[in-house]
């Protein structure tokens, strides 16, 4: 016997979508302040400091834009595969290719003029990335593997290599033994516009870009036929093996366009740490987002203002940074959760034997 | 439906409300702490305040800052901080943000954020453990002679062990690392010809659970003394499940494993912080490269436990006493290197700058990869 039955809702007023999406935010706060209230500190406090240390003055706003980017742009990345129901856990590897490709071009031709050698570096990181997603690309369209044990597994190898390279043959001979690429020259460094650098306009271009690209164009139209029925797609004439490949050069080129930006702009040379989960964060902000490109900007935005004001949590508030992480977790868990009711209907088997009746 | 909008209007006057009281009461708070007679210092670490090494070493000399300076300072702490640049960049601007105007960044791979940093704030002074960069105006280091205390330790190891085989669970193969290894290896040689000396390099500094994990091979391998260059005390608790021996390191950690502790080469941070910290606060500091030794006390050998024999008691004594005296170098020739090549001539001993080139391991040490 079940006692629970959940079915499939379509037929949702959206000033109810609203509401139910508000609910969830505020039982978030309200039940992240019980927990905060009993690991002894004043929830209000915890809150205005949170918000505070993420948008109260320039150099907290320059840190949560400098969060928001790379979240931004990932984003972009995977809502693009989302759209075609693949699942691209691979923003992390995706990010590190481009990365390291990035740093090749920087580490060896740093005496091509800048602005060139910029643009080949982000050439090279859209070209690696792209290429990393390739390979699951590929394997799904030829021969229909699962890609998302693929490109989850396909991290790994990316990190790992980066970290090859970081202790063999990219090691700074300098460094006295310490495993480190060498840092990269000035001209390698993305310019600064308005104390954040370049990538928020790179970040906003992106997010225009897919946006037009998924709405309105023929290839964004195929890509969502292909993820909503693959047979509709087949009828339809669609090339189907070519849309998941094409698809997926640009999921992958974007991530791996961030890993330039960071190695350029943020670390200045290539770590094995650099994509910062910003790869797994990315899921849950499209999927936040409901696959929309434009509100995946002011998600992505919200989840930097949670990451930088969660850091400056533990410092102005000697809050251990673990209370930061389940503050953000028990938000994320609401919000998430909140997509479920808006999508299924929860019923007790005894009401709905009576409406049967 | 007309309920439920009714009930969303409601709902969204109380979310505008909430987010009106919460910046209004961050208005009121506006000051950030720019208090003129107090001074705000940020002090980051690489692991946690109480990890019963590294940074708990590191934080003994925060609140002895705290306890000296009293109401004069307000002390920011930023724990469990990776080395990356991203996240020491924005634990530094937080805190800079908060009103510091000293940063204290206590881990080697903090330096090239903190560099960065002191170019973006020059009015904010940055005191970098272990670094070897530094500017003339807000940037400076400092370290210690741990190859003191180091080669201190390799005496009682050298003496203690039945095996004649020593492990070192130890981070990089870093000049920094390198230098702790052999003054260890030069110590307990000193006294024990025959020892050797077997290290694990985990390639990391703070790694709990690989920290460990070395210190049971090495002990599978016959090691008798455990000695380290990690933070935690992984190594030691591993020696006393096998019931040997371990050299601590950082800070008196005879708790961890009572059964095991030998002695431990540790820190006095507060000898460097507290005298500097006054300088800077007075207008009077000027970027250096701080080294302390066992003369100035800064580094030290922790209370020898019981475990430790007559003998190499007496012996590390007398050791002891010419450091403090400055008349006994550690890298005395002659020195070979584990290729049989000589590194330091008959004669000849190396100074700070000398020690501070070492790329290599000394004859008697053996160094793998985890």
């Amino acid at each position: 016997m079940k006692f629970i039955t959940i079915s499939r809702r379509d037929d949702i007023p959206r000033n109810r979508i609203v509401l139910i999406r508000i609910l969830a935010i505020l039982l978030s706060i309200a039940f992240a302040g019980i927990v905060i209230m009993a690991l002894g500190y004043n929830p209000l406090a915890v809150f205005r400091q949170m918000i505070k240390g993420a948008l109260g003055g320039k150099i907290r706003l320059q840190q949560t834009a400098l969060k928001a980017v790379p979240l931004i742009i990932t984003t972009m990345g995977i809502i693009v595969a989302f759209k075609m129901k693949f699942w691209n856990i691979g923003g992390e590897g995706q990010i590190m290719m481009g990365a390291m490709a990035a740093s090749f071009v920087a580490l060896n031709y740093s005496h091509l003029p800048k602005t060139l050698l910029l643009i080949l570096m982000a050439l090279a990181s859209i070209v690696a990335g792209g290429l990393w997603a390739f390979i699951p690309a590929i394997f799904k369209a030829k021969l229909g593997t699962n890609e998302t044990i693929f490109t989850l597994m396909l991290n790994y190898i990316a990190i790992k290599f980066v970290t090859f390279l970081q202790y063999g043959p990219w090691k700074d001979p300098t460094s006295q033994g310490y495993p480190k690429v060498p840092d990269f020259t000035a001209k390698a460094i993305l310019p600064n516009v308005f104390g954040v650098h370049i990538g928020w306009i790179i970040a906003i271009i992106l997010v225009i870009v897919t946006y037009i690209f998924i709405n309105h164009t023929k290839k964004g139209y195929e890509v969502t036929v292909v993820g909503e029925s693959v047979d509709t797609a087949r009828y339809a004439g669609i090339n189907i093996q070519s849309v998941i490949i094409v698809t997926m050069l640009i999921s992958g080129g974007m991530c791996g366009l961030t890993g330039m930006i960071q190695a350029s702009a943020i670390e200045k040379t290539l770590t094995a740490s650099l994509s910062a989960n910003y790869g797994f964060s990315a899921i849950t902000t499209a999927w936040l987002s409901r696959l929309n490109a434009v509100a995946a900007f002011f998600v992505c935005i919200c989840f930097a203002i949670l990451l930088q004001g969660g850091a400056s949590l533990q410092i102005t508030m000697n809050i251990p940074a673990a209370v930061a992480d389940m503050i953000q977790g028990i938000i994320l868990f609401f919000v998430l959760g909140s997509e479920f009711f808006l999508q299924y209907k929860v019923g007790f088997r005894k009401r709905l034997a009576k409406e049967e009746a | 439906m007309k309920k439920s909008k009714k009930l969303l209007s409601v709902l969204l006057i109380l979310v505008m409300m909430g987010a009106l009281f919460l910046t209004a009461c961050g208005g009121e708070q506006g000051g950030d702490g720019k208090d003129e007679d107090v001074t705000t210092i940020g002090f980051i670490y690489i692991g946690s305040k109480t990890d019963g090494g590294y940074t708990q070493a590191q934080h003994l000399g925060t609140t002895a800052v705290e306890d000296y300076f009293g109401e004069k300072v307000k002390i920011l702490t930023a724990e469990n901080i990776e080395e990356e640049k991203t996240t020491v960049k924005t634990a530094a601007v937080n805190m800079i943000s908060e009103g510091a105007s000293i940063i204290v960044g206590t881990s080697y791979g903090f330096m090239d954020a903190l560099e960065e940093c002191a170019q973006e704030y020059p009015e904010v002074t940055f005191l970098h453990f272990s670094g070897n960069k530094m500017n003339d105006t807000n940037f400076g280091n400092y370290f210690g002679a741990m190859e003191e205390p180091r080669y201190l330790s390799g005496i009682i190891a050298g003496l203690k062990t039945e095996t004649n085989k020593l492990g070192y669970v130890a981070a990089f193969p870093y000049t920094e690392v390198l230098i702790g290894i052999n003054a260890f290896a030069l110590g307990a040689q000193s006294v024990n010809p025959d020892v050797e000396v077997s290290v694990v390099y985990i390639n990391s500094w703070n790694d709990p659970a690989n920290e460990k994990i070395a210190a049971e091979s090495l002990l599978a391998q016959g090691c008798d003394v455990i000695a380290q260059h990690c933070d935690s005390a992984g190594p030691q608790i591993a020696a006393e499940e096998k019931g040997v021996w371990a050299v601590g390191y950082n800070l008196d950690s005879r708790d961890a494993a009572p059964g095991a502790f030998l002695t431990a080469p540790i820190w006095h941070h507060d000898k460097y912080l507290v005298p500097t910290i006054e300088k800077v606060i007075g207008g009077t500091y000027v970027p250096e490269s701080y080294y302390g030794t066992m003369q100035d006390g800064y580094v030290d050998l922790a209370e020898m436990s019981d475990l430790v024999p007559e003998e190499a008691k007496t012996k590390v004594e007398e050791i002891a006493q010419q450091m403090k005296d400055g008349t006994f170098k550690v890298f005395s020739g002659e020195i070979k290197d584990n290729q049989g090549n000589v590194v330091v001539a008959e004669g000849e001993s190396l100074d700070r700058a000398g020690i501070w080139q070492i790329e290599y391991l000394v004859e008697g040490v053996t160094g793998r990869d985890n």
